[in-house]
């Protein structure tokens, strides 16, 4: 493999992991955001080095751009500046959570652990007009729903909003 | 460039050394460009307000931005103890990337484009969308309200105007087929510029991106007179500086990109895009449009006043998505006729191609004068009655 290709994967593996490493560990929540923003950067490089452009633009728009900002945003909103960087790490349900996340670990454990048939194939050459062909060809109802769903989503939250 | 070096060298080192060039290449042709443009502007406000505006450092004040430089670097660089220390440094760093790495898409010619990607808008829009967060950092370590009232309207108002700007281009994306800025020039070199075929988009374009950079009139983010200087209130010397770079390349840039969608990027008219003619004067074109749309952007905001907040959201949400969609509607309904007529007539289509947009776009003109006229009608019958003037 590319001596290149192989070094920046492990530049942006490591930009992701320190990222949600800081997201768990930071004791400002504020500042757990901005590394949530560095881990959603970490996964685009990743998608990046996969030869899927797309999906990186996409994660950069939509989860750097959009979702984390809005996190940010309602950090801003709810907390009183400053003040709230205390406090404890771990609630009373930490056991809990310790035996969902070693769970996870195994069944990640086991996922990575297997063999899985590699496609040679390589990638099309225009990737989004084979998507945008594939979203309002084969997969127009599923594509629908979502955007229905989504629809559904945005509603309810305005009508919340204004109770 | 990388396989011409490969005689010498081994490829990657090769491929190291044209990043590195055409990196730096770009970075300083974004950064002299923000000097001239400070400057531009003082003179231009200047002349708008009947001043002279600029003009002692060097001839004609041209100095003037090296001399605000001195100063910016010289200044004494305070951080507030009351402020959270490393969000307050992280705030400049992530607001300037963001403007420089947009450039690596422009095509400046034919065959000249740091990278022709082949999502290169969805590139742009990605890569801008994350100047919020840096708009967020900064008023919220900066411990000021000011700071954070300044950074909630600008990430509200930018989060708010992308919205109608992507889907403004969408008319675009459509007629050319393609993501790729280099496509979407060599498109308009063959089916006319983009402005003639999507008048409305390219108003509703300009607006969006107004709001997008915080220009006047839709710079309350830091309008002076109701939150001082919005998020960066706080910041002195370089990093204040960094804000202020960051503005004028965005700016720079959002006039680039408008000359590359809208006015045929470095082509000129009648010459196909593979010309030679291209390749060495592509950049002057591209340039001498891209200034064209710095004045107009300095234009508006020696015109016209500041717009009131809570018009800002009501005017992206009820009258520019609406009208981008019906955008998007009409071009959906016509670009198939297009692809019929540029099959039957060739490199004559356009003469078909575009009065038919024309008066598909005096259409929609037609229906956002009814709704604006009904509602300025509307409010002047509720100001009639008394009532307090509607949002």
């Amino acid at each position: 493999m590319n001596l290149f290709v192989v070094i920046s994967f492990g530049i942006v593996s490591l930009i992701t992991l320190l990222g949600a490493l800081g997201v768990v560990t930071a004791r400002n929540v504020f500042a757990s955001g901005l590394f949530l923003v560095l881990s959603f950067m970490g996964v685009a490089g990743i998608y990046v080095l996969l030869e899927a452009p797309f999906l990186a633009a996409a994660q950069v728009l939509i989860y750097a751009g959009a979702v984390a900002v809005l996190i940010l945003f309602a950090i801003m909103l709810t907390r009183r500046v400053m003040s709230d960087t205390g406090g404890s790490q771990t609630n009373n349900q930490w056991a809990v959570a310790a035996f969902i996340a070693s769970l996870l670990f195994i069944v990640l454990l086991k996922a990575t652990g297997q063999e899985w048939p590699i496609s040679n194939q390589s990638p099309p050459a225009d990737v989004i007009t084979a998507l945008g062909n594939a979203f309002l060809g084969p997969y127009l109802l599923p594509f629908e729903i979502v955007s229905v769903l989504l629809l559904a989503a945005l509603v309810g939250a305005i009508i919340i909003a204004r109770e | 460039m990388a396989q011409a070096l490969s005689q010498f060298m081994p490829l990657w080192l090769g491929q190291i050394i044209q990043y590195v060039l055409v990196g730096t290449a770009l970075v300083l042709f974004a950064v002299l460009n923000m000097l001239f443009i400070t400057w531009m502007e003082r003179k231009a406000i200047g002349r708008f307000q009947d001043r002279i505006g600029a003009n002692r450092a060097g001839p004609f004040g041209l100095l003037q931005p090296i001399a605000d430089m001195v100063k910016i670097m010289t200044k004494e660089d305070i951080t507030p103890t009351a402020a959270s220390r490393i969000i307050y440094n992280v705030g400049p760093l992530v607001v300037v990337p963001p403007a420089l790495l947009v450039f690596a898409v422009l095509p400046f010619g034919w065959g000249l484009s740091g990278s022709d990607l082949n999502i290169g808008l969805l590139y742009v829009f990605a890569i801008a969308s994350t100047a919020t967060i840096g708009i967020l950092a900064a008023g919220w370590g900066s411990n000021n309200k000011y700071s954070l009232l300044g950074a909630m309207r600008a990430v509200a108002q930018m989060v708010s105007y992308e919205v109608p700007q992507v889907l403004s281009i969408i008319g675009i994306v459509m007629l050319a087929g393609t993501l790729s800025l280099q496509g979407i020039v060599a498109k308009q070199a063959y089916m006319g510029w983009f402005i003639l075929l999507q008048p409305l988009a390219f108003l509703i374009f300009l607006t969006a991106t107004m709001a997008e950079v915080n220009r006047t009139p839709f710079d309350l983010p830091e309008a002076e007179s109701e939150i001082i200087a919005g998020h960066h209130t706080e910041y002195s010397g370089l990093k204040f500086g960094m804000f202020y770079l960051a503005e004028y390349i965005s700016v720079l840039f959002i006039s680039a990109l408008a000359a590359t969608l809208f006015l045929g990027g470095y082509t000129i008219p009648f010459i196909p895009t593979d010309n030679p003619i291209h390749t060495v004067l592509g950049p002057f074109v591209l340039i001498a449009k891209t200034y064209f749309f710095v004045f107009l952007t300095m234009w508006i905001r020696g015109t016209l006043p500041r717009v009131r907040v809570d018009h800002l959201m009501g005017f992206a949400w009820k009258a520019l998505v609406p009208l981008c969609l019906l955008n998007i509607l009409v071009v959906g309904f016509i670009s198939p006729f297009i692809n019929l007529w540029t099959q039957s007539l060739g490199n004559l289509a356009f003469l078909v191609v575009i009065p038919v947009m024309l008066v598909a776009n005096a259409f929609m003109f037609g229906i956002l004068y009814f709704f604006i006229s009904r509602l300025v009608r509307q409010n002047e019958v509720k100001l009639a009655e008394g009532a307090v003037p509607a949002r």
